[in-house]
Parts: C-alpha cells; sequence; structure tokens
C-alpha cells in the first residue's frame, strides 16, 4: 500500500512569489520522513503540495515533478480529489467536524463521499481505524457522543484515525504534535511507528528531538532571508543529519546557533 | 475586599498604597435620583412636562453623582461612575419608545383580540364585528411565497460570494447586493407593479406580485446574514474535509453548510420577520380585499400590514369599530414578529454544534 515520493525540481508560488525553490527529494515506501527548518521556509508548503492541499489557497501553483510510485501528480489529466483519496493529511490544529459524532467523525472520508457500505464493514472499519489511531479503547462507549467533547490529544488521535480510515498510501502531518502536552505527544509518536508499516509518513516539525526520535530521513529547508524562496538545505539518513551533517547551516540550526 | 486592603494598608502606614474611601453600595442611586426629583422641581414653574424633567433630572443626576464621587472616590471612580450613569441612561432613554409602542397598542389592541377576529373576514361588515382571517392568511401566504423565491436565491448567492467567487465579479455582487439593501421599500413595490404590468397590463393586482416586491428587499438581507455565518465556518474543517479527497461541492453541502445550519436559520427567520411588517409594496402589488382570497396568482389579497392601515384610513362610519380593527392587527403583526424572534433562537439553540462536554 505505501508508495514512494519522487519529487524533481520543485518550485512552488503563491500568486508571483516563489515560496519554495528547486527541491529534489526520494521518499522510501514504509518510512518516516521528517522535515525540519525555521518558521517560514515553506515545510508546511512543501508538505501541502505533496497532495495538492495548497491549491486550495487562491493563487498557489507549482511548477516541476511529484511523482508517486510512476505516477505525475501534475499531469494534466490528474483530479486533485483523487490525489487527496491517496494520500491523507493530519493538520497541525485538531479539526474534527464539530457537528459530527465520534463514529461520524471516522467514517466522514466514506460518507463524504457517498461510498455505499454495509453498516456492519463500517462498524468494523471504525474499530480498526481507531485501533489503529491508538483511541478505540478510550472512546469505543461513546461513540455516539460529539468529536469536539475530546481531550485535544485524543481529537488529534480522533484525526488520525479518520485520515487512515480512508486508507491512503500516503499519510502527510504537519505539525502534528505542536498543540499537545507530552505525554499526547508520545502517544502520537509510537502511533506512526507502527503506522511506518502501512504506510509512507511524511511529518513537519518543529521539535528536533522528534525528529530524531520517529525518522528514517530528516530533510532541513531553510531561507536565504526574508522575501527569499525557502530550499531544501539537506536531506540525508537521521542519523547522518543529527551525528555529521554534510552541511555547516544544518549543523548550526541542529546545535542551535542558527540566526 | 478592596476596603479591608485599604484598612489594613492603613494599620502598616507604608504610604506606597493610596487609601480609597468608597461610596455605599446604593449611595449613587440615591444620588441620581435625587438629581432626578430636582430636575423635576426646576421644571415646575413653568408646568410640568415629562421631556423637560426627563432632559433636566439626567443632566442633573449625572452631575450628582459624579461630584460626590469625586470629592469622596478621586478622580478615576468618579470618570467610571460617569460613563456607567451615562451609559445606562441612554440604554433608558432607548427603551422609552419601545415601551411606550408595546403599551399603546397592547392598550388599544387587546379590547378586538376575541375569536371573531381570527374568523371572520370583513366581507359584509360596515361597522361592528369582522376581523383579519383574510389578513392573517394573506400574509402568511405572501411571506412564505417571498420566503420561497428568497432563501435559495439568497442562500446560493451567498455561499458562491463565500465559496466560489473571486475578483471582479465577487466585488461587483457584494456592492450590488449593499444598493439593495438600500432600496426603499415603494420602489422595490412600484418594479413588482411594473414588471407584471408589461404581461398583463396595467391595474393588475396579484399575491405573487407582493412575494415579488418583498423578495427585492429580502433576499439582501438573506445573503449578507448567510455571508457573515459561512465566513465563521473556520478554514480547517474545509480542508479538513478536502483531505479526504472530498470534492469542494459536498465539502459546502455536507460541512460547510450543516456546520453553520443554526446561523443560516436563525438569519433568515430574522429576514422573514424584517419583510412581515412591510406596507407600501404590497399596498401598490397586492391591494386589499374584504373577502378571503387564498389564491396568490387570482387577484388582490389581504394582507395585516394593508388592513390595519386601510382600517385606520377609511374606518367606514361610525369610525371607532374600523380603527379598533387596526389596533388588533398591527397588535397580531407585533406577536407574529416576536414568535418568529423566538423561533430564530430556539433554531440558533437546537441545530448549534454540540459540544459534549
Amino acid at each position: 500500500m505505501a508508495k514512494r515520493i519522487d519529487v524533481s525540481d520543485l518550485d512552488i508560488y503563491y500568486g508571483n512569489f516563489l515560496a519554495v525553490q528547486g527541491v529534489n527529494v526520494s521518499i522510501e515506501p514504509r518510512s518516516i520522513t521528517a522535515l525540519i527548518g525555521p518558521s517560514g521556509c515553506g515545510k508546511s508548503t512543501f508538505l501541502r503540495s505533496l497532495n495538492r492541499m495548497h491549491e486550495v489557497i487562491p493563487g498557489a501553483r507549482v511548477e516541476g515533478k511529484v511523482v508517486i510510485d510512476g505516477q505525475d501528480l501534475y499531469g494534466a489529466d490528474v483530479d486533485p480529489v483523487d490525489v487527496r483519496r491517496q494520500i491523507g493529511m493530519v493538520f497541525q490544529r485538531p479539526n474534527p467536524f464539530p457537528t459530527m459524532s465520534i463514529y461520524d467523525n471516522v467514517v466522514a472520508g466514506v460518507r463524504l463521499n457517498s461510498t455505499r457500505m454495509k453498516k456492519s464493514d463500517m462498524d468494523d472499519l471504525v474499530e480498526r481505524s481507531l485501533q489503529g489511531a491508538n483511541l478505540w479503547t478510550e472512546v469505543k462507549d461513546r461513540l455516539n457522543r460529539p468529536g469536539s467533547g475530546l481531550s485535544g490529544g485524543q481529537q488529534q488521535r480522533l484525526c488520525i484515525a479518520r485520515a487512515i480510515a480512508v486508507e491512503p498510501e500516503v499519510l502527510l502531518m504537519d505539525e502534528p504534535c505542536s498543540a499537545l502536552d507530552p505525554i499526547s505527544t508520545l502517544a502520537i509518536e509510537d502511533l506512526m511507528t507502527e503506522l511506518k508499516e502501512r504506510f509512507t509518513i511524511v511529518i513537519v516539525t518543529h521539535n528536533m528531538q522528534q525528529a530524531a526520535r520517529v525518522s528514517t530521513a530528516t530533510g532541513f529547508f531553510n531561507l536565504a532571508g526574508v522575501g527569499q524562496p525557502g530550499h531544501l538545505v539537506e536531506f540525508n539518513p537521521t542519523e547522518k543529519i543529527f551525528s555529521n551533517p554534510e552541511e555547516k547551516a544544518t549543523e548550526d540550526y541542529i546545535s542551535g546557533r542558527f540566526g | 475586599m478592596s476596603t479591608s486592603l485599604a484598612s489594613q494598608d492603613t494599620g502598616q502606614d507604608t504610604g506606597s498604597v493610596r487609601v480609597t474611601r468608597h461610596l455605599p453600595r446604593f449611595a449613587a442611586l440615591g444620588l441620581f435620583v435625587a438629581g432626578v426629583v430636582i430636575g423635576a422641581l426646576l421644571t415646575l414653574p413653568s408646568g410640568f412636562s415629562i421631556a423637560l424633567t426627563v432632559v433636566y433630572g439626567v443632566v442633573l443626576g449625572t452631575l450628582a453623582v459624579h461630584l460626590v464621587s469625586r470629592s469622596v472616590e478621586g478622580r478615576r471612580k468618579a470618570t467610571d461612575r460617569l460613563v456607567t450613569t451615562v451609559v445606562t441612561s441612554a440604554f433608558a432613554i432607548a427603551m422609552v419608545p419601545l415601551v411606550s409602542l408595546i403599551y399603546t397598542v397592547l392598550d388599544n389592541g387587546l379590547g378586538r383580540l376575541d375569536s371573531t377576529f381570527f374568523n371572520s373576514s370583513m366581507l359584509g361588515v360596515i361597522g361592528e364585528g369582522g376581523g383579519a382571517y383574510h389578513a392573517i392568511l394573506g400574509t402568511v401566504i405572501i411571506t412564505a411565497l417571498t420566503a420561497l423565491i428568497s432563501v435559495p436565491v439568497g442562500m446560493l448567492t451567498a455561499i458562491y460570494l463565500v465559496e466560489y467567487g473571486s475578483g471582479r465579479l465577487r466585488r461587483a455582487i457584494t456592492f450590488l447586493v449593499d444598493v439593495m439593501t438600500g432600496i426603499p421599500s415603494i420602489v422595490a413595490g412600484l418594479f413588482a407593479y411594473a414588471l407584471f404590468a408589461i404581461f398583463f397590463g396595467t391595474g393588475i393586482r396579484l399575491g405573487i406580485m407582493g412575494a415579488v416586491a418583498l423578495s427585492v428587499l429580502m433576499i439582501p438581507v438573506v445573503v449578507r446574514s448567510a455571508e457573515e455565518v459561512l465566513k465563521l465556518v473556520p478554514n480547517e474543517l474545509r480542508e479538513a474535509s478536502y483531505a479526504l479527497g472530498v470534492p469542494k461541492w459536498r465539502t459546502v453541502l455536507k460541512v460547510v453548510i450543516p456546520t453553520s445550519i443554526a446561523g443560516l436559520g436563525t438569519g433568515v427567520t430574522l429576514a422573514v420577520a424584517r419583510v412581515i411588517g412591510e406596507t407600501a409594496p404590497l399596498l401598490v402589488t397586492v391591494g386589499i380585499v374584504t373577502g378571503t382570497n387564498l389564491n396568490p396568482f387570482d387577484g388582490r389579497m389581504a394582507t395585516l400590514p394593508v388592513f390595519s392601515y386601510y382600517q385606520l384610513t377609511q374606518p367606514g362610519f361610525p369610525p371607532e369599530f374600523g380603527i379598533d380593527r387596526a389596533w388588533t392587527a398591527a397588535l397580531v403583526l407585533i406577536i407574529l414578529v416576536m414568535a418568529l424572534n423566538v423561533v430564530a433562537r430556539l433554531i440558533s439553540r437546537l441545530f448549534a454544534p454540540k459540544t459534549g462536554r
């Protein structure tokens, strides 16, 4: 199910503003890839371009290629809606649908797309997804309560359950733990390590310990100055990045001597 | 709390914390009332008048509270009391017309609020008796038709503006909606009359014409309120839906609208309340009739505001009975509008997203 992502010469624009320039990277299947870097350097922008979510913002566009297992995401005949069905996303702030119960939130991807499914299959899907997100034992007795009544960490795991319920091939996570306490963060990190067996995971994080703990490969983004486009400085196995980085800028950033 | 702190401070004599004195709890109110009474006495030599008493009383009362507070409590506290007094007086003055209006309508309208009023039309009635059965049903039918026209048009316009529109077209629509909000209601009535006169000749009067005229007034209100409510739906919810591979139109239909349904319902109900009492456009498009006509596509219909207007201006002989009916029609109209406001509150409470805590 997991797929490999090849990005070549990717430039990302907001209107005429070049936000990210010349990204070349290969992301391995069944791995966790962490993207680190200072704020405003284009990590999230790059992540959102991997499932064509950045197109939601008016004026945003890309040049270059993103290929997932041989399929060009930005091909002329590719529907962004299909791309997003294959590549799920979890956002920085937990965003369960406030009008839906926990159960409905998990099956939202199925229900909103009006896919027909038997009640028993749907129950199975809910249990499987919530177990996959380590939330089943906490909520199994109150599946009909609103999703917004959960705690922040539970809400974020509910969003992960919602994302994996549509069985994507790749899971993108945009700072999934930045609004959570250390215990919830740990729960989600454990979850990522489990999910790695089935999905290709790309995570943006500001927490370098987190990148070091969970990821197999790490990319460091930086920008030359204010108003300059961000670019990928270094992309290497996580061990190498954190012990013996190739670039001086990476070492400065990781050791906190940045800026 | 602060008084006990102050007394401790005096004991310690640190000098860094200023000792504050307070007016007793109801002193401000008492001073204000005293000011009002003095104001009333001042107006007595020139003969008692309510308006003068209110003006003198409010000014003197405010001054009294401010000056006493300033001499006892200091400048900051006095300014606080001054602003509090001014704001409260302004609110009280604003309430005067509302209370007076409701009192007058109740006083004059309750007399004829009987079963005859709701059961009979004005067919063959010259003096006593008669009712607004035909007018109440006419108002309900025409308002329902208006909502039927305005809600889809207004909602879809708002959805276009918030979810799809961009650039020049969007700005043009917003501007035109703003202009429409300011159209005088008689102009809307004349527009509907002119429109139907093209097809059916001059002198035409139909219930549906009234609905069209009222729609011109109601659509911009619906667009405005729906637009504001849709804007409140967090973008994160839309993105969450897109990220699940849900197309945009389904996102709007199944995520954005359900999330904002409470606000949309409230907006529509308040827009209905806004047009239900319109008189001028119905005067030129629907006219008035003494019998019951429930078919909006066939001839004149009676409506409550127009009924009230004609009962007052052409009460027949003897005039008291017609004037009484006019007051009662006004009372029924006010009750309808209040009921709609209650419905709006119920809608927003029933459909609001549940937090489950």
